[in-house]
């Protein structure tokens, strides 16, 4: 048995992965192993790291050091100089103005932002539940279903004054509001991750980067409006996000995070993923439902269907809500 | 999993995993790996490290490793460093070596001190 010494968290969002992180990945593998040091680095693929253009980067932990444009050629160098000697390869940090940023905290396109859905983008393995917990996750959900009232969350979200993400900016509480009070036998929540907005890619890094964030997001979502069953739709165009929320799915049912009676509260809860071919802003309410194949959405009356539609709107702003259900518990 | 208890307890032992990107350990063991250093054998005293921590589940240590100390005469060199505490570095050190700091100074909280080189910065 050993200790680990080194975590080395390669970026594999698809910009990356595009520039061949994947090959990278398979290089480190081989070079650890001919230095011997396999067992003292965690090698762990997170979701996107935010500077694309700079594609594959990395950063490795305990320094944070950020490397940048890297190549399966420079691999051997990285193990056998900054692993083995302990010495980080300058040449691959990122320059600006002359001035060299070895730190991932440091570099400029991270010092004026501060980020809150995608605060974990980046820095876990997307594919590990125990890394998402480590970092507070599933304690909203918890929280939410010992101890409150669907309609008291309701009111945290009222009073924290979010809004929907996507432009029009309508307020969360009153969507979420008229489902809550609306009567029906069965209702369902859709987590629109269609993303059909040309070049926008910001649920995709979600989705890749973060998954059980948007799980725990919609089962908060579902518990304030009395549904039982969810569905994500993801465009075909995104199977990573499609991978590794099945993936997120299968771990929380099987820690009984999902499923009949969670956190003991009677809650249940059961979501699938159905995939489509995108199509740029659709009527989203017929896209949707019809994509879905979900008949007992389009037998809801007609104002419950629009709720549904918006209900999905987007999964950044299921995860928001995430953040401040957080709130009450500090 | 049926309660926040039990949450707390997998969040917990979650942490651990990750605490070498958290960088707050209790202590921090920095060995010298420059030429001179692998040269005298700073591999074997890393792996030691390592491996002694690991065997008795000290998860709140953190070792890592620097460049050249500019003490090479008395490679391998080891830092042991504690916030609050002056840090203490370790020299001519070995496998065996390693194995008494871990259980005296590590474990016990008692700098081993016919093995100290210099202290302080």
């Amino acid at each position: 048995m050993s200790l680990k010494r080194i975590d080395l968290l390669i970026c594999c969002g698809s910009g990356c992965v595009s520039a061949g992180a994947l090959k990278i990945k398979e290089r480190f593998h081989e070079v650890l192993k001919e230095h011997n040091i396999t067992n003292e680095v965690n090698i762990i693929e997170t979701g996107c790291m935010g500077p694309c253009d700079y594609g594959p980067v990395m950063v490795i932990y305990p320094e944070g050091i950020f490397y940048k444009k890297v190549t399966p050629d420079d691999v051997a160098e990285i193990v056998s100089e900054h692993f083995v000697k302990g010495r980080p390869v300058a040449r691959l940090m990122l320059q600006e103005e002359e001035k060299t940023f070895s730190a991932h905290k440091d570099i400029p396109f991270y010092q004026k932002q501060v980020k809150v859905a995608l605060e974990n983008c980046g820095y876990i393995d997307p594919e590990s539940l125990d890394e998402y917990i480590a970092t507070g996750g599933y304690e909203a959900l918890g929280t939410v279903l010992t101890e409150m009232k669907p309609q008291d969350a309701i009111n945290i979200i009222k009073e924290s004054g979010l809004r929907g993400r996507g432009g029009g900016g309508f307020p969360t509480h009153i969507k979420w509001q008229m489902v809550h009070d609306a009567k029906a036998d069965q209702k369902y929540i859709i987590c629109n991750g269609d993303e059909g907005d040309p070049g926008a890619f910001m649920d995709r890094s979600l989705l890749e980067g973060d998954p059980h964030r948007i799980l725990e997001g919609m089962m908060i979502a579902a518990y304030c409006m009395g549904a039982s069953n969810g569905f994500f739709y993801i465009r075909a165009e995104y199977p990573l996000a499609i991978k590794r929320i099945k993936m997120a799915i299968q771990q929380a049912k099987e820690l009984g995070l999902m499923g009949n009676d969670i956190f003991g509260s009677g809650f249940n809860f059961d979501a699938e993923v159905r995939t489509g071919a995108g199509a740029f802003v659709c009527e989203r309410k017929w896209h949707l439902s019809t994509l879905l194949k979900v008949c007992e959405v389009i037998l809801l009356p007609n104002h419950l269907i629009q709720q549904f539609r918006v209900f999905g709107e987007s999964p950044l702003w299921l995860i928001m809500l995430k953040q401040l259900e957080i709130l009450p518990q500090l | 999993m049926k309660t926040l208890a039990d949450l707390k307890k997998i969040r917990e032992k979650a942490q651990e995993d990750m605490k070498l990107r958290g960088g707050n350990a209790r202590i921090k063991v920095v060995v010298g790996m420059g030429t001179s250093g692998i040269a005298m054998g700073a591999r074997e005293v890393m792996k030691t490290f390592l491996e002694e921590i690991a065997a008795r589940n000290l998860t709140d240590v953190m070792v890592t490793q620097t460049g050249e100390k500019g003490l090479s005469s008395m490679e391998p060199v080891v830092d042991l460093i504690e916030e609050g505490k002056t840090k203490v570095t370790y020299g001519n050190m070995n496998p065996d070596k390693v194995k008494k700091v871990v259980v005296e100074h590590i474990v016990n909280g008692r700098v081993v001190s016919d093995y100290v080189v210099a202290t302080g910065n």
